[in-house]
C-alpha cells in the first residue's frame, strides 16, 4: 500500500471551492475534495452541539456538559435525558437526515432544483392517509386514542409508500425518464393535495386543527418507539444509497454518456428513486411531512460545499442540523407555546436559501 | 411541421382556436343549465333575456350566472397565467402559485383575520389581492438581486423559498386561531359557487388588464425562450419583458385566487394540454391556455354537480379527480414537449 499522493486537480474540473486531491491506493484511485469533508465534519459537530442543547433545554434545564456526562454513562438526570428528551432529538436528527438524503437523490435524478420527495408523491400521499384516519377516526370517539398511537404512523407510512411507488410505476414507460417522473409526480401530488384539503373541509374545525399539526410536521411527544423504526430503516437505506452514489454521478452526465460508461441506466435510476421514496416515507411516517428540509438541505449543502451538484453526505448532515435546530427553536423560543417543527423549518430555511441565492449571484457577477 | 406551408399552419391553428371558443360557449351554457334544478335551454334564454321573476329565473340570475362567470374568469386567468409562468421560468413544474402569489394571498387573508378579526369575504379578498402583489414583487426582487436580472432558475428558487416561508407562517397562525383555520381550509379547497356577485365587476378590470398584458408579452416571451443571450443579441431587452410577464401573472393569479381560492392546479395542467395543440409559440399557446382553463374549470364544476346529486362536490376536488388522471395520462401517452 502506498501512501496517498496529493495532487492538484486540472484546471476547470472544480467550479468553485479550490483544491482537490487525488488519492491512489494500490490500483484504486479516486479524487478527494477537502471542502465537502470539512463541511460534513463541521455539520456533525454542530449537530452534536444542537442535540445536546435541545436535550438540555426544557422545564428542567440541564447544562450541555452535564448532558454529555449523562450520555456517556453518568447516572445524574438519567430519566429526563434518556427517556424524555433524547428520543425527540434523535427522531429529529434521523428524520432530517433521511429527508436531506432523499431530497438530494430526487434533485439529482430529476435534474431539477425544485424536485424533492414531495414531487415523488410521498409526503402528500402520507398526508391524505393520515388526514383520512384523523377525520374519520375521530367520529368513532373511543377509537381515536388507539388510532393516534398506532394508526397514524402506519397510515403515514402506507400512504407515502403507495403514492411514491404509484408515481414510480405510472412514470415507467420503456424505461424511467427523469422528466416524466417529475411530471407524473406533480400530477399525483396535486390530486393528493386537493383531496387532503377537501377532507379537511369535511370534518369539524377541531379535527382539522389536530390534522394541521400533523400535516405541518411535528416532533411533539416522540419517544423511543418512534426512534427505533426510523433508525432501523436508515441503517439499511443510508449505506445502500451511498453505495449507489457513484451511479448517480454517472447518471448526472446524461443518459447516453451513462450508458456509454456501461451503466444500466433504468435499473440504477429505479433503485435510487425507490430508495428516495423509502427514506422519505419512513421519515414522514414518524414526524409528519416536515416542510422544506428535503428541498432546502441539498441546495444549502451544494452551496456550502461549492460543488455543482447536491452532495449526498452533505445534504444528509445539513438536513439533520436544520431539523434539530428548528425543533430547538420551535420548542423553546415562543414561551409557553410549542409550535410544530415544520413551521420553523419553513420560516428559517427559506431566508437562508434566499441568502445563499443572493450571495452566490453576487460572487458570480 | 416544416413541410406544412405557413398559411395552412395558420388556418389549422385558427380552426383549433375556433373549436376551443365554441367548446367554451358550450360549457358556459351547460353550466347555467345543469344542476340540482335542471333548466332547459329555452328556460335559460328567457331567464337571461326577459326574466319574469319565476323561481327558475331566480336560480339562473342569482346563482348559476355568477357561478359560471366566476368559473370563466378564474379559469381563463389561471390558464393564461400558467402558460406565462411556465414560459418565464422554463420549468414544467411551475404553476401560477410558484411566484408566491397564492401563498401571499393566503397569508394576507389569514393575517387580516388573525390580527384585525375581519370576517367579511368582500373585505379580506382585498387583503388577499394586496398580499399577492407584495409577494410577487418580493419574489421578483429577490430573483433579480445581485445583478444579471431575473433568470428562470433564480425566479423559481426565490418563488419556492418565499412560498414556503409564507406557508410556514400560515401554518403557525392557523394553529393559533381556529377562526382563521376555518376560513383558510375552505379557501385552500377552492370554490366558485356561493361567491358574492358584487365582487365580479370589482375584479374584472384587473383580470382584463392581466389578459391584455399577457398577450402583449407573448412575442417577447417567444424570443426569451431562445435563451437570454440570444434574445439580447436579437435586440430584445430582457428585463422589461420579464417584468411585464410577472406583472401579468400577478394580476391574473392574484385576482383569481383571491376570489375563488387556491385553484392554481388549473394553471399547472392546462398549458401542457395547450402546448400539445399549439406547439411552443406563445402567441397561440396563451389564448389556447386561457380557453382550455375556462373549459376545464367549468367542466369540473358541472361534473361536481352531476356526480353527487342532489348535493354537489366542490370544484377543487373535482378538478383533482378529473384533471389529475387526465394530466398523468397525457404525460404518459406522448413525449412531453420540453420547455
Amino acid at each position: 500500500m502506498r501512501s496517498p499522493i496529493p495532487r492538484t486537480a486540472p484546471a476547470g474540473s472544480v467550479r468553485t471551492g479550490g483544491v482537490s486531491l487525488t488519492v491512489r491506493v494500490a490500483r484504486v484511485s479516486f479524487r478527494v475534495r477537502p471542502r465537502p469533508i470539512t463541511v460534513a465534519l463541521a455539520g456533525l459537530g454542530l449537530l452534536a452541539l444542537l442535540m445536546a442543547l435541545s436535550v438540555g433545554r426544557g422545564d428542567f434545564p440541564i447544562g450541555v456538559g452535564d448532558v454529555f456526562r449523562t450520555l456517556l454513562g453518568g447516572e445524574e438526570n438519567r430519566f429526563v435525558v434518556m427517556e424524555l428528551r433524547l428520543p425527540r432529538a434523535l427522531t429529529g436528527a434521523l428524520v432530517g437526515a433521511a429527508l436531506g438524503l432523499s431530497g438530494a437523490i430526487a434533485q439529482a435524478v430529476a435534474r431539477n432544483p425544485l424536485a424533492s420527495p414531495d414531487v415523488l408523491g410521498v409526503t402528500s400521499g402520507a398526508s391524505v392517509a393520515v388526514v383520512l384516519v384523523m377525520i374519520t377516526g375521530g367520529g368513532y370517539g373511543g377509537v381515536s386514542g388507539l388510532i393516534a398511537t398506532l394508526g397514524v404512523p402506519f397510515a403515514g407510512l402506507a400512504g407515502g409508500l403507495v403514492a411514491g411507488i404509484g408515481v414510480y410505476l405510472l412514470a415507467w414507460r420503456h424505461g424511467l425518464d427523469g422528466y416524466r417522473l417529475v411530471l407524473v409526480g406533480i400530477g399525483v401530488t396535486s390530486i393528493a393535495a386537493n383531496v387532503k384539503w377537501w377532507l379537511l373541509t369535511i370534518g369539524d374545525v377541531d379535527q382539522a386543527s389536530r390534522a394541521m399539526v400533523w400535516i405541518t410536521g411535528s416532533l411533539n411527544g416522540r419517544g423511543w418507539e418512534h426512534v427505533r423504526p426510523v433508525a432501523l430503516a436508515l441503517m439499511l437505506l443510508i449505506p445502500l444509497t451511498l453505495l449507489g452514489a457513484h451511479k448517480l454521478e454517472a447518471l448526472r452526465l446524461g443518459d447516453d454518456s451513462a450508458r456509454g460508461l456501461g451503466l444500466r441506466v433504468d435499473l440504477a435510476r429505479s433503485l435510487l428513486v425507490l430508495a428516495a421514496v423509502a427514506l422519505a416515507a419512513v421519515a414522514t411516517a414518524s414526524a409528519g411531512p416536515v416542510e422544506f428540509v428535503a428541498l432546502a438541505a441539498p441546495q444549502i449543502a451544494l452551496r456550502l460545499c461549492g460543488s455543482t451538484r447536491p452532495p449526498l453526505v452533505g445534504s444528509l448532515v445539513v438536513g439533520a442540523v436544520l431539523t434539530v435546530g428548528a425543533d430547538l427553536i420551535a420548542r423553546t423560543a415562543f414561551g409557553g407555546v410549542e409550535l410544530p417543527v415544520g413551521v420553523v423549518t419553513a420560516v428559517l430555511g427559506a431566508p437562508f436559501l434566499i441568502y445563499l441565492l443572493v450571495r452566490s449571484r453576487r460572487k458570480a457577477t | 411541421m416544416t413541410a406544412v406551408p405557413l398559411g395552412a399552419l395558420r388556418r389549422h391553428r385558427l380552426l383549433i382556436l375556433l373549436g376551443l371558443a365554441l367548446l367554451t360557449m358550450g360549457v358556459t351554457v351547460a353550466s347555467i343549465s345543469i344542476g340540482a334544478m335542471r333548466i332547459p335551454l329555452p328556460g335559460v334564454w328567457s331567464a337571461l333575456v326577459h326574466p319574469t321573476g319565476t323561481e327558475q329565473d331566480d336560480v339562473v340570475r342569482s346563482l348559476r350566472l355568477p357561478r359560471t362567470a366566476f368559473g370563466l374568469l378564474a379559469g381563463t386567468a389561471l390558464g393564461m397565467a400558467g402558460a406565462l409562468v411556465q414560459g418565464h421560468t422554463r420549468n414544467p413544474l411551475a404553476d401560477p402559485g410558484l411566484l408566491g402569489v397564492t401563498q401571499g394571498a393566503a397569508f394576507a387573508m389569514v393575517l387580516s383575520i388573525f390580527t384585525l378579526g375581519v370576517t367579511d369575504l368582500r373585505v379580506y379578498i382585498w387583503f388577499g389581492f394586496a398580499g399577492a402583489l407584495v409577494a410577487s414583487v418580493a419574489v421578483f426582487t429577490l430573483g433579480s438581486v445581485g445583478g444579471g436580472g431575473a433568470t428562470p432558475i433564480t425566479l423559481a428558487l426565490a418563488g419556492a423559498a418565499v412560498s414556503t416561508l409564507l406557508h410556514g407562517l400560515i401554518s403557525g397562525l392557523v394553529l393559533l386561531d381556529q377562526q382563521a383555520l376555518n376560513v383558510y381550509r375552505f379557501w385552500q379547497a377552492g370554490a366558485i359557487a356561493g361567491r358574492d356577485a358584487r365582487l365580479l365587476p370589482q375584479v374584472l378590470p384587473f383580470v382584463l388588464l392581466g389578459l391584455f398584458l399577457a398577450l402583449a408579452n407573448a412575442p417577447g416571451l417567444n424570443v426569451l425562450s431562445l435563451g437570454e443571450d440570444v434574445a439580447r443579441s436579437l435586440g430584445r431587452r430582457v428585463g422589461p419583458t420579464r417584468a411585464l410577464g410577472i406583472a401579468s401573472i400577478t394580476l391574473l393569479t392574484g385576482s383569481a385566487v383571491a376570489v375563488c381560492g387556491a385553484l392554481a392546479f388549473v394553471g399547472l395542467i392546462v398549458p401542457h394540454v395547450a402546448r400539445a395543440l399549439s406547439g411552443p409559440d406563445h402567441r397561440w399557446l396563451l389564448p389556447y391556455s386561457g380557453l382550455l382553463g375556462a373549459i376545464l374549470l367549468l367542466g369540473a364544476d358541472i361534473a361536481g354537480r352531476i356526480v353527487a346529486r342532489p348535493g354537489e362536490l366542490e370544484v377543487g376536488i373535482m378538478l383533482a379527480l378529473i384533471g389529475g388522471p387526465f394530466f398523468i395520462a397525457l404525460v404518459r401517452r406522448r413525449k412531453p414537449v420540453r420547455l
